[in-house]
């Protein structure tokens, strides 16, 4: 048992955040929900679970955050543990419940502060809290030393040479066009990611460059109810950007790093009017870009047969306005592309967001079960590829396909493109010429 | 009785219109203030394409997804916003009273509409009550002061209808009347009625966040 949570609660720290954060939106969230039950059937946590009324948005909320300024923080260590689930266990802020109420009530905000506040308290799943350390001491989640990350790139560079001639894989080059920052399990877990990006950015001529500090785009402190940390972890990229004087800051495939670079970063790092000191893009965006612009070609030979789906991840379709450029790229990859229902803004959560995948084996069990509503989306296209622009998405049906027996294989877009693009002769290697 | 009624409907009148404005444009001034520290986010993103469109399709019949998918309860919401709308601003006797004491008056509907539109308002008034009753996601919310203010926002029409056709005694049902229906707008800005006026700021703002931010509809 973790040793913060023998202390008696620290009511003033509540009290602070309740009145820290008693905006005028959540003021009137909490006071004018009819309580019209309308968001229930939006969550898919509700109805993985037969309808379990106590999953329904506004109860999560109302048995929380409501109670929390009711009691004006005046609050047990059983109470924040109930808290504590609701708000990391059954949520993923995904915010799928706001275009599904009368008044627009933004759940997922107010979920977040229920997170913040039981942060206060030391509250808090042990997979966040340990990737919380990692941050602080290395900047990254995996806890990554900076010259293991510089090795690994300089490694996959040489790998990527196999196939396309002339990658490199540029650390810290001031005025390219575009910071490229990653997540931080590929340089660890799965470094090809890096190669096959640099193989594109090759291949299309991009000026584009690896950050040494700041590198890691993902930010779980922002789940973890650690907005002070994620406002750093933010900054650190944004500060790292402006040094090189780059024109944007791409994110890889991952859809939350998009959220906290682009929408909530700005207001976690103290930027007032919501903007990020330098622009921010999707490789979603970029991708189509390069296949609009036909910076990338693709071997129509070599398009996707198999029947192919798309997961919308919430935080690059509904929260990060993409879902339009996703299914473009896809016109250019696949033959039998089958859409699940609801799709786009609409999309429902995987079941592996805001946060849940690093939450660990704890909360496994839960993620299967709430998964199932993704999964039977899935089963229900008929299509045996998944492919899915964001890490998190990727791992939850990975599980979900073993725990369902999809049949299905999850791919990225750079897999689906670097296999399929047309590469000019000057990039091919020296090998294949000599076939 | 018969003072009680003049009170009512002189005095009565003022304070409860008083308070039922005034109250509205306290609370709103009040979150405006509140707004200009905590709710950058709403300004700065601000743009009324998007929340006029957020705002827009929530009050067409239907107009949402979400409506779509429950039609039974959204058709009830829309007939019993309608009617508590239509039915005391067009009702004939209410300008005539009007136009008693001012020599203005609204349109009226002909009585025997306002009479039929009560008895929709009713029975849209009583599937919304039912529902809160069988539905467990619904019931699970709902506190008895959510009851309360559904069977409380009923009783004016309730009593204006038994006074309409001389049901009990007349004077009573017709104090009772009045009485309900000026508790009902002083209820209203302290309340989670007040989202007669506040819907369109949180409406506005989804709208915002998640149209003018991502080009995502909020409907
Ligand atoms: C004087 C003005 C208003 C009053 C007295 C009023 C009254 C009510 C009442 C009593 C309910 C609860 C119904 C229930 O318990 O099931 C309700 C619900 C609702 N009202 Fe209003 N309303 C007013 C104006 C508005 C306006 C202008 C809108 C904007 C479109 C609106 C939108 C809603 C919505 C979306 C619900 C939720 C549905 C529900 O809970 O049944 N209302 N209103
Ligand atoms: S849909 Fe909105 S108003 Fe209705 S219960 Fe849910 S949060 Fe409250
Ligand atoms: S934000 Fe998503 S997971 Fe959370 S309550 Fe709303 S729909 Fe459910």
């Amino acid at each position: 048992m973790n040793e913060e949570l023998q202390k008696p609660v620290n009511t003033k720290a509540i009290k602070d955040l309740l009145s820290l954060n008693d905006s005028a939106r959540i003021k009137s969230w909490l006071s004018i929900c009819s309580r019209c039950g309308l968001c229930a059937e939006s969550c898919f946590f509700y109805l993985a679970k037969n309808k379990d009324p106590k999953l329904s948005p506004a109860y999560k909320v109302k048995a929380t955050l409501l109670e929390l300024y009711k009691r004006k923080g005046q609050v047990d260590r059983a109470f924040l543990q109930k808290c504590h689930d609701i708000a990391w266990g059954e949520c993923t802020t995904c915010k799928r419940c706001s275009l599904f109420c009368p008044f627009g009530i933004d759940i997922a905000t107010m979920i977040s502060t229920v997170r913040s506040i039981c942060h206060s308290q030391g509250v808090v799943p042990e997979g966040l809290v340990r990737t919380s350390t990692n941050y602080r001491e290395s900047g990254n989640q995996m806890g990554m030393a900076t010259e293991d990350f510089e090795e690994t790139c300089s490694w996959m560079a040489e790998e990527a040479n196999d196939d396309i001639r002339g990658v490199e894989i540029p650390v810290d080059r001031a005025g390219a066009r575009i910071m490229y920052t990653v997540n931080a399990r590929e340089p660890m877990y799965y470094p090809q990611d890096i190669s096959m990006m640099a193989q594109i950015f090759t291949v299309v001529g991009e000026s584009w460059t690896l950050p040494s500090t700041g590198w890691d785009c993902t930010n779980l402190p922002m789940f973890a109810g650690d907005k002070a940390l994620a406002g750093q972890v933010v900054k650190r990229m944004y500060d790292k950007a402006v040094e090189l004087g780059v024109e944007a800051i791409a994110i890889t495939e991952c859809g939350h790093a998009y959220r906290s670079a682009l929408f909530e970063g700005p207001y976690l790092a103290g930027y007032r009017d919501g903007k990020p000191p330098v622009p921010v893009i999707h490789s979603v965006r970029l991708f189509y870009e390069y296949l609009r612009d036909g910076r990338i070609k693709i071997d129509p030979q070599k398009m996707v047969e198999e029947p192919l789906t798309y997961q919308d991840p919430c935080n690059v379709s509904r929260n990060g306005g993409l879902w339009r450029e996703g299914r473009e790229i896809l016109k250019y990859l696949a033959k039998d592309f089958r859409d699940m229902t609801p799709n786009s803004e609409y999309n429902h959560c995987c079941g592996g967001g805001g946060g849940f995948i690093p939450m660990g084996p704890e909360f496994k069990r839960r993620r299967m079960e709430s998964g199932r509503v993704k999964a039977e989306q899935i089963r229900a296209t008929g299509a045996k590829i998944v492919v899915a622009p964001c890490h998190n998405c990727t791992d939850q049906i990975n599980d979900l396909n073993k725990e369902y027996q999809l049949g299905i294989k999850v791919v990225s877009f750079k897999e689906l493109i670097t296999e399929r693009m047309i590469v000019p002769d000057e990039f091919k290697p020296v090998a294949s010429e000599e076939e | 009785m018969t003072e009680m009624y003049e009170f009512l409907t002189g005095p009565g009148v003022w304070i409860s219109f008083f308070i039922f404005i005034g109250g509205l444009i306290v609370r709103t001034v009040y979150l405006f203030g509140v707004s200009q520290e905590r709710d950058r986010v709403f300004y700065n993103h601000a743009d009324w394409k998007w929340g006029g469109r957020s705002i827009f399709h929530w009050l067409l019949p239907l107009g949402s997804v979400s409506l779509r998918e429950q039609p039974v309860f959204g058709a009830a919401f829309f007939v019993f916003h309608v009617c508590l709308f239509a039915v005391p601003l067009f009702l004939l006797a209410h300008n005539t009273l009007l136009h008693e004491a001012f020599g203005v008056a609204l349109p009226s509907l002909p009585d025997s509409v306002s009479d039929i539109l009560t008895v929709v308002f009713l029975v849209a008034g009583l599937i919304l009550l039912a529902r809160r009753l069988v539905r467990p996601e619904v019931r699970i919310l709902t506190t008895a002061w959510d009851y309360f203010l559904l069977v409380f926002t009923c009783l004016p029409f309730v009593t204006g209808f038994l006074a309409f056709h001389q049901i009990g005694p007349y004077q009573s049902v017709l104090v009772a009347h009045i009485a309900c229906a000026e508790a009902l707008l002083m209820l209203i800005p302290f309340t989670k009625l007040a989202h007669a006026v506040l819907f369109f700021f949180s409406r506005a703002f989804i709208g915002f966040e998640m149209g003018t931010r991502r080009g995502a509809r909020t409907w």
